[in-house]
């Protein structure tokens, strides 16, 4: 298995990384190591297998009455925000003047 | 005998006559770590000494007119970094969490809380559990007690080396793939993983949500029952959290043998790569519980070999879903000066992740991406559901599973840091139960002639953490491993 660098861009633009050159050909070759090492699972046969996603007991959906709880104040929420501005978290603008 | 050196047991029932008050605990672990912890460098953030001793002045003063005490009264407990303590920063070992203080703290915390313990602080950790020995910390790796070279194992490995080096009376560590059991194995001290499900996860800031447990990290098998007592039980903060019973884990102590127990041995699990000092330690543990009356079997869990790679497409993936929230803008780090939100997203991430975090998330990624999610993510879920199988298949037959930790003894520092295969390779014998979310704790039993500690594993049924720690319990007062103690030097 061999990762492309071409591949491994693609893949940092979706997990919103913003690789350097020199990580990006790291990456390539770690992870087609990584990967050729899992391709050992292809070996075993899981035809008609479900996938399992929890190992939660008991299957049972976990449901609550739809009531209003108390939750974190507005100066809680915030008080960790990089910027905050009028009770509102901050970001660079997303939307142009024009 | 020396304060700091107390099991938890034998602190409690000091605390609880009267032998030693809450200003003198807190005195004794505070001179402890001025003397030790520039060397094992265990803790990320230590709480503030002296609120701590104010609170343990008002504790006593409370308790001179009326000595009612709960167990955990007074107990100096640490906390790894990436479970929500309200007020002291938690970081999870990450730049990206840089500056976040949590408003709220996790119900583990909150349980302990709620028996007035005291937070010494918060533990180094591989950068949000992702390594197997703290080499992956933001801030630097801390270092194994008995030799100060090699690593503590990870990523619960400053709560492990604190434990080990008598910096807490007890620990929170968590695991996901062997995160407690691991590093309590290098440490020569005790890790509980309980079944998924059995301890909130509420607040234990989430690395791969399927597989993560908090657990209790021990001088002894009596204290690891004494702390899962604490932080067993439902919540319904968590929907994932088991709504069963909780027992007094320390009533199976009464006996002090393994009779009528059937033990497994998994032949996978003693089979190539295993280092020989391990095999032969494990080996001689197996007489012993032998000889307390436990009757033997080989067994056989078929999908052992292919649980690495299972368990490194199931984690990634989950975890690049989990870390997508670190964006810059709700709480912690923000790059600086970017033109546009994207720009702040990519750039954010790329500065505040480090290289094995930001290499699980790239795994993930490509693992759930369009066109390989069926070759990957969903093939390792359908080879979980075999794995777990295996588990269920040999405990119709067998009551305990007993195996090594890992295949050698700690290794040294940078050892593995530039080889991520490898460093994933050693979590071989952990990672199987973390996949079918039964319990398994690891304690010591032997050494290597080098002087390391040595850790053997017993696995069990989901929900019998009674009869894992009673094998443990009486493997432990049958041998001595426990008093050995490291020189730190």
């Amino acid at each position: 298995m061999s990762i492309e660098i071409s591949q491994v861009e693609y893949v940092a633009e979706l997990a919103r990384l913003q690789l350097s050159r020199e990580e990006l050909e790291r990456l390539s070759t770690q992870l087609s190591r990584i990967l050729t090492y899992m391709e050992e699972l292809n070996a075993v046969d899981t035809a008609g297998v479900p996938g399992t996603t929890s190992v939660v007991a008991g299957d049972a959906n976990v449901l609550r009455e739809d009531e209003v709880q108390s939750s974190l104040s507005r100066d809680q929420a915030l008080s960790n925000a990089p910027e905050a501005v009028d009770g509102l978290f901050q970001v660079p603008q997303i939307i142009s003047d024009r | 005998m020396s304060l700091v050196k107390c099991t938890l047991k034998e602190l409690q029932d000091r605390f609880t006559r009267g032998d030693v008050s809450a200003v003198e605990i807190v005195r004794a672990y505070f001179l402890r770590i001025s003397v030790v912890e520039s060397k094992v460098k265990a803790y990320i953030t230590l709480n503030d000494k002296e609120t701590l001793l104010s609170q343990a002045e008002a504790l006593d003063h409370a308790l001179s007119a009326w000595r009612k005490t709960e167990p955990m009264m007074a107990m100096p407990i640490a906390v790894k970094d990436n479970i929500c303590t309200e007020g002291l920063p938690t970081t999870c070992g990450s730049r990206i969490l840089g500056g976040f203080v949590p408003p709220y703290s996790a119900t583990a915390v909150d349980a302990l809380l709620a028996q007035q313990y005291f937070l010494i602080g918060k533990t180094n950790l591989d950068e949000f559990g992702m390594g197997s020995s703290t080499e992956y910390s933001a801030f630097g790796a801390s270092r194994n007690p008995w030799n100060l070279s090699h690593v503590p194992g990870g990523s619960s490995g400053g709560s492990a080396a604190a434990v080990a080096a008598d910096e807490c009376v007890a620990a929170l560590g968590t695991d996901t793939g062997g995160s407690i059991r691991q590093p309590a194995a290098c440490c020569g001290v005790v890790g509980l993983k309980p079944t998924y499900g059995r301890v909130s996860r509420y607040g234990l800031i989430a690395f791969a949500s399927s597989l993560d447990q908090i657990g209790p990290i021990t001088k002894d098998v009596m204290d690891a029952a004494l702390m899962l007592n604490v932080l067993a039980g439902h919540d319904a903060r968590d929907s994932t959290s088991a709504d069963k019973a909780v027992p007094d884990f320390t009533r199976v102590f009464k006996k002090k043998d393994v009779k009528k127990l059937k033990i497994g041995v998994p032949l996978e699990f003693f089979a190539e790569g295993l280092d020989e000092e391990v095999y032969d330690a494990v080996g001689e543990a197996l007489a012993v519980l032998e000889d307390l009356g436990g009757t033997m079997e080989e067994v056989s869990l078929p999908h052992t070999g292919v649980a690495v790679a299972t368990y490194y497409i199931v984690a990634t993936a989950e975890a690049s879903s989990n870390l997508a929230r670190y964006d810059g803008v709700k709480y912690g780090f923000r790059a600086k000066e970017s033109s546009d939100l994207l720009e702040m997203y990519r750039t954010t991430r790329q500065e505040g992740f480090g290289q094995e975090v930001k290499r699980r998330i790239m795994l993930g990624t490509y693992a759930l991406s369009s066109g390989y999610y069926d070759a990957y993510y969903a093939k390792a879920q359908a080879v979980r559901t075999l794995i777990r199988e295996d588990f269920d298949r040999v405990f119709q037959d067998v009551d305990l599973l007993v195996t090594p930790v890992m295949p050698t003894p700690a290794f040294q520092l940078g050892e593995k840091i530039e080889d991520p295969l490898q460093m994933y390779l050693s979590d071989l014998y952990t990672i199987s139960a973390s996949l079918a979310g039964v319990p398994a704790i690891s304690l010591p039993c032997g050494f290597s002639r080098k002087g390391l500690p040595i850790g053997m594993q017993i696995l069990g049924r989901p929900f019998e953490e009674d009869v894992v720690l009673r094998a443990a319990r009486a493997y432990e007062l049958a041998t001595d491993w426990r008093k050995k103690r490291p020189r730190i030097r």
